[in-house]
């Protein structure tokens, strides 16, 4: 396979996040226009001047993207519908990236945004996929805690990883957390709590599992000199890989899709595996993250838990790790939580994170990771970005 | 042997039924009318022989898209196990922590199982697939020798076990009576209800009846409003399983002297002693299909034992296969109803009996214990369709493929 042509040119500006609660009485369609305001104020241009849009939600229905062109008064000429969980962001920056590249269109506006109800999660899990509601709804309805307590459990026993190495990326997460006034957990995370928290569906047990919660997230994707028209900062896109079903004859999920791709992503990147000053992952489980250091390259297949013990992932430790405090922390705002990481890095290579910028970020490394239509996850991309 | 019926605590809410979640694709539902008869199938491509799981539209390995449910191989190993401690479906909750694995199966699928408590990653297995409380098919797994089905509370949801539960049989005088309450009083039954209609006819082995632990017997008959709704009173709230048996056989065509008077008499047994059950017993094993409490087990099934005619109608048999047929189509109703109780409808088609009433039938004849076997053999297993009697599954073999050459050689007398 050749190395993909390089996204020269395309960046990535104004960083939105509308800010989570855990339920909202508010429609999905309110959190996205809360999300194109944030934006249309942080461009200093008008929303109009838009002429992309790129929407990942889960519960926008029965809308999709083009009835919000109408609903929010945009007349664009580029819109997308990701609605692919968490490999949503970096399946929209590719897309959106190409278009702004060729000249499809000059600024697009990605943005995902899901609102909660109490009653959301069931009635999501219900309607999940055909796959979902034939052969793995009617088993327990444990919903994803029980698809992936079965994947940690293989996972785990072939890789000797640890519910104590797990527990070392939840709490350096919720110590980032403390740090972000958008984040939904308040309270500190000792691995103590971590390994006595109650079991969901083991392994996986409480401080595991994501909140789910309502939000967005999103970010402008446009040409360098139109960023620097606007006198915008922003960060440059260097590498981005896409895979789905990766390993259809894999019997359990040990690997995902990135290892196809990974190869091809630092090549692009022009760097060495690993060589960044933060990582992103798509985190709706710690092992998950585990996993993605391996796939990704950081460190060698089955060496995440020695990888683990040698880093700190504070904001202040030896490798920054979901500097947002991540879902795990800030909260699973749906489809947003694909997004989460782009927009958290757009923050981190701008200088614009506040109490928990990491000094000196220069290039970062986000993951994302999704859909878990039957037995495994579908979804896995990962991009590189740059500071300018 | 009778077991001791632990006494609900009174003063406790009756808990009322949920259902396991019951949305599928219509193709899946392939695979409701194997578990409904106890088989065990799997998405099959019928071009390249591809086994898939779950139910796809075309085979993922050809795109073809004959894709039929097909037999297949019990046999599958553990990958992993846990146990859905909160799940968020209601009816999940309700009985968490609630056991499942992923199974690799010797013909290639992943599943989803429901697990039996045994099972370790790394095990043998054995697959099963069977109706959930929804009505729904759903893979289940045990270890590959069998295991212990009693100490499995989710195979227990999903089956129709005597062992705890009262019965009642509604005509002592079906040939199956006597045989089905021996069975069901082995297998546990904490009581047998015996319907008798028109007490005052002597019942030759009566002694024989006494002699079944647990067996009382209650006036019923299907024919009179009043009695079935006198019966329904005093015992309704205590029937956890119904198996109705009652039967008005009288040959006779449709130019025979009495064939008028036969057929509205079977009806009146058959066909509208069911809807007098099904209007009186049928809420009330609806509403306890969860009564669970104290251990005590909740009502779980409703069993016709139905001729095979009700299929196939030989013009001997005009109006009896009338009634059989009536009764069948009502049963269909009744099912949908008694569904949303989480109450099983077991309908059992069987073959000419071995007695009096089909004297003339060419052998192999169904007897009474071979009958009494099955249904509880159904019961034990959840199913829904039974068939029983070399004749009755030949017939419905023969009626799969060509049903109008099964009309040919009935009305030649060819059974």
């Amino acid at each position: 396979m050749d190395t993909p042509r390089g996204y020269d040119g395309v960046v990535l500006a104004v960083p939105v996040t509308v800010p989570y609660v855990r339920h909202s009485t508010d429609s999905t369609q309110w959190w996205v226009g809360r999300a194109l305001s944030g934006l249309a104020a942080g461009a200093g241009v008008s929303h109009r001047e838009f002429d992309g849009l790129s929407i990942a939600s889960f519960s926008l229905a029965p809308d999709n993207t083009i009835g919000l062109t109408q609903h929010f008064g945009l007349s664009p000429r580029f819109i997308d519908f990701v609605p692919l969980g968490g490999v949503a962001g970096v399946v929209a920056l590719r897309r959106a990236a190409r278009a702004v590249q060729a000249g499809d269109a000059d600024i697009i506006a990605c943005i995902g945004a899901d609102t909660n109800a109490p009653q959301s999660f069931r009635q999501s899990l219900e309607n999940f996929s055909r796959f979902s509601q034939d052969a793995v709804y009617p088993y327990g309805a444990g919903g994803p805690n029980v698809s992936f307590a079965l994947i940690a459990q293989a996972y785990m026993a072939a890789s000797g990883l640890s519910r104590a190495d797990t527990g070392r990326i939840a709490v350096a997460q919720r110590a980032n957390a403390l740090k972000n006034p958008h984040a939904l957990m308040k309270k500190p995370l000792s691995l103590d709590q971590y390994l006595n928290s109650r079991p969901i569906a083991p392994p996986i047990h409480l401080f595991d599992c994501v909140m789910p919660c309502a939000g967005a997230e999103a970010f402008l994707v446009m040409r360098e000199e139109t960023a620097k028209a606007q006198g915008l900062p922003f960060v440059r896109l260097t590498a981005a890989i896409e895979r789905h079903n990766g390993f259809p004859a894999d019997p359990v999920m040990l690997r995902g899709g990135w290892v196809r791709d990974v190869d091809t992503l630092w090549g692009m990147a022009g760097v060495e595996p690993g060589t960044v000053d933060l990582v992103q992952t798509y985190d709706d489980y710690p092992f998950i993250s585990a996993m993605q250091f391996e796939d990704l390259g950081l460190c060698p297949k089955g060496g995440a838990a020695e990888f683990i013990a040698g880093h700190d992932f504070t904001t202040t430790g030896s490798l920054p790790h979901n500097t947002s405090g991540g879902q795990l922390s800030a909260g699973q705002a749906g489809c947003a939580g694909g997004h989460l990481g782009l927009v958290e890095t757009l923050r981190q290579l701008t200088g614009a994170a506040g109490e928990r910028q990491v000094e000196g970020a220069r290039r970062a490394l986000v993951s994302g990771f999704g859909m878990i239509n039957f037995d495994r996850g579908l979804g896995s991309g990962a991009v590189v970005l740059e500071a300018a | 042997m009778t077991v001791e019926r632990p006494r609900k605590n009174p003063l406790h809410r009756t808990r009322q039924p949920l259902l396991p979640p019951g949305a599928r694709s219509r193709k899946a539902h392939l695979l409701t009318v194997a578990a409904a008869e106890g088989r065990f199938a799997l998405p099959r491509c019928g071009d390249c022989g591809t086994y898939a799981w779950p139910m796809p539209e075309a085979c993922p390995n050809c795109l073809s898209a004959d894709i039929t449910a097909a037999d297949a191989p019990v046999g599958a190993v553990l990958l992993a196990d846990t146990s859905a401690e909160v799940p968020a479906d209601p009816y999940f909750r309700e009985r968490a922590p609630w056991r499942v694995g992923l199974a690799q199966m010797d013909c290639g699928p992943i599943a989803l199982v429901h697990l039996h408590p045994a099972p370790q990653a790394g095990d043998r297995l054995k697959l099963t697939l069977m109706l959930d409380r929804a009505g729904q098919a759903v893979l289940h797994a045990g270890p590959e020798n069998g295991g212990d089905m009693r100490t499995d509370k989710q195979w227990q949801e999903m089956v129709a076990d005597p062992r705890g539960r009262r019965v009642l049989i509604t005509d002592a005088r079906h040939v199956a009576a006597l045989p089905l309450a021996r069975k069901l009083a082995d297998a546990g039954a904490a009581g047998i209800f015996m319907g008798l209609p028109e007490g005052w006819k002597p019942l030759e082995n009566r002694a024989d009846f006494e002699a079944v632990p647990g067996l009382t017997f209650v006036a019923l008959d299907l024919a009179s409003d009043r009695s079935v709704e006198d019966l329904v009173r005093d015992i309704g709230g205590k029937v956890e399983i119904l198996i109705n048996t009652a039967d008005n056989p009288r040959p006779g065509g449709l130019m025979a002297p009495a064939s008028a008077t036969h057929a509205r008499m079977a009806m009146e047994v058959v066909a509208f002693g069911l809807m007098r059950l099904a209007r009186a017993l049928g809420p009330a094993l609806a509403g306890r299909g969860a009564d669970g409490g104290d251990g005590a087990p909740g009502a779980v099934a409703w069993v016709n034992v139905l001729s095979v005619f009700a299929r196939a109608t030989p013009p001997e048999m005009a109006g009896y296969a009338a009634a059989h047929a009536a009764a069948l189509s009502l049963s269909h109703s009744l099912r949908a109803q008694l569904a949303v109780g989480g109450v099983r409808l077991m309908t059992v088609l069987t073959g000419p009996t071995e007695d009096d009433w089909f004297q003339l039938a060419p052998q192999p004849k169904v007897t009474g214990k071979a009958l009494a076997d099955a249904v509880v053999g159904g019961l034990m297993r959840g199913l829904e369709e039974v068939v029983v009697g070399d004749v009755a599954r030949d017939l419905m073999a023969r009626l799969a493929e060509n049903p109008k050459a099964v009309e040919h050689d009935l009305s030649q007398g060819k059974l």
